[in-house]
């Protein structure tokens, strides 16, 4: 009998031509990324959770793998070992293949956890406080004074970490006293923004209509904690002639997709991507000044939300730096520019994990690094270890300190004795192991570029 | 507007990294760009130049010697002797804790798989571990690790005739590792000397290991393990354990993920950071402006379109397992700028049906001028100001003849030193 396949010679002849089996698809068909990965290894090499945890499998495992075994078995169960990975997203950067692994990690602990994981646990609604800070923070900054004091309260704090597993090694962030977002309101909001853009622009012998405006997608940490890293933001691009508008907005959903609470984020980014979308539509680019917001917007929304939108808003996201760097002479304003008072200090730079997919990890130390006054040095490409709730968790806690010794010793070799990183629980992590002083990259290049930059 | 620099490298292998080192030393303002992280970690951290001749010769011992003898075509003939030379003198300059400069002639280094592989620059740390060695080898395995199956590697070895004797062996690495625990755990755990569970007790990783291979030791006086010897502290474990054994203590290179090419890749991104050049990884270069002349680059970011542009361009993208040269039903192609690739016009002659046969499509790849820009099929530039290293060159198969490292240093090191002189 005539074979139908002789090995030797090709003999596929004219009436046959293969065809593509699984023909490359436009939806969350995760098939055309499994089959990509040729099981090199590499994001397992670049997985800072595996590199400290025996029982943790890695990347490969969580992503490719697991989708096959989803696909080979009815009753597969999600492995629990998936809300052991922090969502940090290096495998994602790591792949030559281009497989798509934190979107697999994501729709796989989504999976879990709405699944698999039992919804009357103290785990869950923990981990769901967690992930809902927006929540929390909403609710101090109401009465921040009081929320200041009674979240670092010796008693409270050990309950919390008996009743909740939050650990009470860490400090909680202090609250304003005064809201991003109340500040703006104050200063003339975007009436106010477009007089000052205005002004700048004739200074700069720009015509006073030019086309410079922007979204800014402050996000929680910048509103209810660090405000001066939103001020800087708004400072920043005034100084550059644009006009900023602060439009309505939830939580990225960053801690929400590292803790699987993927109908929380939805909900957040249905917020959002309408309320910026919109702003898009109408020639406006969206900023935000947290690596992580920025990533949420530009990658984690298209993957995992089908939203009316979404993939202009992506398209249109970029991280406050980045931005100026494609659209102005940042470096050689910054070039010229000398830096004096409080910030004219020596900084030990941490690039954010979710910084690193965005191509941004050495953003500031190449810019800064042509600065007067200042100096920058990079402690390295460790992960901090915190990556947003996960170093909260009671039994996370240890992990998440040794993933980020690294850090913390390259931290004390470094000349300087302050801090610096665009991700808000990364300058958590820097402070709580140093004890440094932890700064944005915006409010050194409003140092340096902006003038009476207290006003 | 656009980001702006006068020499932008696209790539971040060995050639990608060469042509921005040697750019930025001529004094140019340098920006590399990569589609994603160094795939340095996926080499073996050997660096050859040429282990055997198109026509199989070999092992050569004088790859310098062989090179006037190369084909027209050939990246070597390209840039010429010379040229070689003075980048492996860049390289040595360049790259810390390697060896091999010492002399012209390859070194024989064994493999993970018990072949002995001709070589010009290798690790210190396999250093000790040279086939040319008379001392005797005790081969130290990890049950976890298949790719090193010392047993089976010792004997290899000793069937390849080299003028030592050398034995296999195969430990448990000490703790409670996973049985796919990633080779940056095993370094993890040296580099730090954290304590590991042996037996009801903690102890220091690097004693607890050294008390693993001790009993096994006979009188040999160099013991080779798998190259998981530590990453940012490879040099203090290897002493330590050294001392702790009596013996020589070296790392037998691995394949991917592999730590030998990941402190390859630090090294070599530390000298591009001091040499003051910008450097960008994560995403691809989807598109360009220019017809004569490259204009612009666009690298593409879930949608985004971020212009860079420059003055002269490196083509640094690789081979066809780097994707820089890719191929569809119908073609061979350059998916960047779409340069020029020979190549039969029916698939069935882009490879021969002898698996280890002379396949064509091991050539495929850029053909340049003598300043290595890319020709079109008349042999016309494709782009005045676009030069190619590495693997995207066509012309050689460096699977064969072991030339991928050489091969990628030198043009790496001649279209750097030839996009700056350009620019400036």
């Amino acid at each position: 009998m005539e074979s139908a396949f002789e090995p030797t010679e090709p003999n596929t002849g004219e009436e046959f031509e293969p065809v593509d089996v699984f023909p490359d698809s436009d939806d969350f068909d995760l098939r055309p990324g499994s089959d990509s990965c040729y099981k090199c290894s590499t994001c397992d090499t670049n997985c800072p959770v595996a590199e400290v945890d025996d029982e943790f499998p890695g990347p490969k495992f969580q992503g490719p793998e697991q989708w096959r075994l989803k696909q080979s078995e009815d009753d597969y169960d999600i492995d629990d070992s998936v809300m052991d990975c922090s969502n940090c997203m290096r495998c994602d950067n790591a792949c030559p293949a281009g497989v798509p692994l934190s979107q697999m990690h994501n729709t796989a602990r989504g999976e879990y956890v709405s699944e698999q994981m039992d919804h009357l646990s103290i785990e869950y609604w923990r981990n769901r406080i967690l992930s809902n800070y927006r929540t929390s923070a909403w609710l101090a900054s109401k009465t921040p004074r009081l929320a200041n004091f009674a979240m670092n309260l010796g008693p409270a704090r050990w309950l919390m970490e008996k009743t909740m597993g939050v650990t009470k090694e860490r400090e909680f962030p202090e609250f304003a006293t005064e809201t991003f977002r109340e500040w703006w309101d104050k200063r003339g909001a975007a009436a106010g923004s477009k007089e000052r853009a205005q002004a700048a622009r004739r200074e700069r012998g720009l015509p006073e209509d030019a086309d410079k405006k922007v979204a800014y997608f402050h996000g929680c940490y910048s509103n209810y904690n660090t405000t001066e890293v939103g001020k800087a933001m708004v400072r920043v691009y005034e100084h550059f002639g644009y006009e900023v508008v602060v439009p309505e907005q939830g939580c990225s959903g960053t801690p929400m997709f590292a803790n699987g609470m993927l109908e929380d984020a939805r909900r957040h980014a249905e917020v959002n991507v309408s309320s910026m979308s919109d702003l898009v539509d109408q020639g406006y680019d969206a900023i935000a000044s947290c690596t992580s917001c920025s990533m949420a917007l530009r990658q984690e929304y298209p993957e995992l939300f089908d939203i009316d939108g979404i993939d202009d808003l992506a398209a249109n996201t970029f991280e406050s730096i980045e931005y100026l760097r494609i659209h102005e002479d940042i470096r050689e304003e910054i070039q010229a520019a000398e830096v004096s008072g409080e910030l004219a200090d020596e900084f030990a730079y941490h690039a954010p994990c979710h910084s690193r997919n965005q191509g941004l990890d050495r953003q500031a130390v190449e810019l800064f690094r042509e600065l007067d006054g200042a100096g920058i040095e990079d402690v390295g490409e460790s992960c901090s270890g915190i990556s947003g709730t996960y170093g909260w968790k009671a039994e996370k806690y240890e992990k998440s300190m040794k993933i980020g010794d690294e850090m913390f010793d390259h931290m004390e070799h470094a000349e300087g004795e302050t801090g610096m990183t665009e991700c808000p629980t990364c300058a958590m992590q820097m402070e709580h192991g140093t004890g440094y002083d932890i700064r944005h990259p915006l409010e050194l290049v409003e140092a340096a570029l902006v003038d009476g930059h207290a006003v | 507007m656009a980001i702006e620099s006068e020499v932008l490298v696209i790539g971040g292998g060995l050639a990608g990294l060469t042509s921005a080192l040697s750019a930025a030393r001529e004094g140019a303002d340098v920006r590399l760009v990569s589609y994603k992280q160094s795939t340095l970690r996926n080499a073996s951290g050997l660096v050859d130049i040429l282990g055997y001749t198109p026509d199989g010769e070999g092992p050569l011992t004088d790859p310098y010697e062989a090179i006037p003898d190369l084909p027209d075509e050939h990246p070597y003939s390209t840039v010429g002797l010379r040229t070689v030379k003075e980048a492996m003198g860049l390289f040595d300059e360049v790259v810390p804790n390697y060896q091999g400069e010492h002399t012209e002639t390859n070194a024989l280094l064994p493999t993970h798989g018990g072949t002995v592989k001709p070589t010009a620059r290798y690790p210190a740390s396999a250093a000790p571990g040279l086939a040319s060695d008379d001392r005797d080898v005790l081969l130290v395995g990890l049950e976890s690790m298949v790719d090193f199956d010392a047993q089976h590697v010792a004997a290899h070895l000793e069937n390849a005739g080299v003028p030592f004797d050398v034995r296999g062996e195969t430990i448990r690495f000490p703790g409670d590792l996973r049985a796919d625990a990633k080779v940056t755990r095993y370094a993890k755990l040296l580099d730090t000397n954290s304590e590991v569970p042996v037996r009801g007790r903690n102890k220091m990783a690097r004693d607890a290991l050294a008390e693993r291979v001790n009993p096994l030791l006979e009188d040999e006086e160099r013991v080779g393990l798998p190259a998981i010897l530590g990453d940012d502290h490879a040099r203090s474990v290897r002493a330590a354990l050294s001392q702790k054994l009596g013996a020589e203590v070296f790392e037998v290179p691995m394949g991917p993920p592999s730590l030998p090419g990941l402190r390859l890749e630090d090294a070599l991104f530390e000298a591009l950071d001091e040499a003051g050049a910008s450097i960008e990884t994560g995403n691809p270069v989807a598109d360009f402006d220019g017809e004569d002349r490259v204009e612009r680059i666009y690298i593409e970011k879930n949608g985004a379109k971020i212009p860079n542009t420059a003055d002269q361009y490196v083509l640094a993208t690789g081979g066809l397992v780097g994707k820089g040269i890719e191929s569809n039903r119908e073609n061979v192609y350059e998916p960047v700028f779409d340069c020029h690739v020979d190549n039969a016009a029916d698939r069935y002659e882009w490879f021969e049906n002898d698996v280890f046969g002379d396949h064509p499509f091991a050539t495929y790849g850029v053909a340049t001028d003598p300043d290595l820009r890319p020709t079109d099929a008349d042999g016309d530039l494709e782009f005045e100001n676009v030069r190619a290293a590495g693997g995207v060159l066509g012309g050689y198969d460096y699977a064969a003849e072991k030339s991928g490292s050489g091969v990628s240093l030198s043009t790496g090191y001649a279209a750097g030193q030839s996009a700056a002189q350009e620019a400036l």
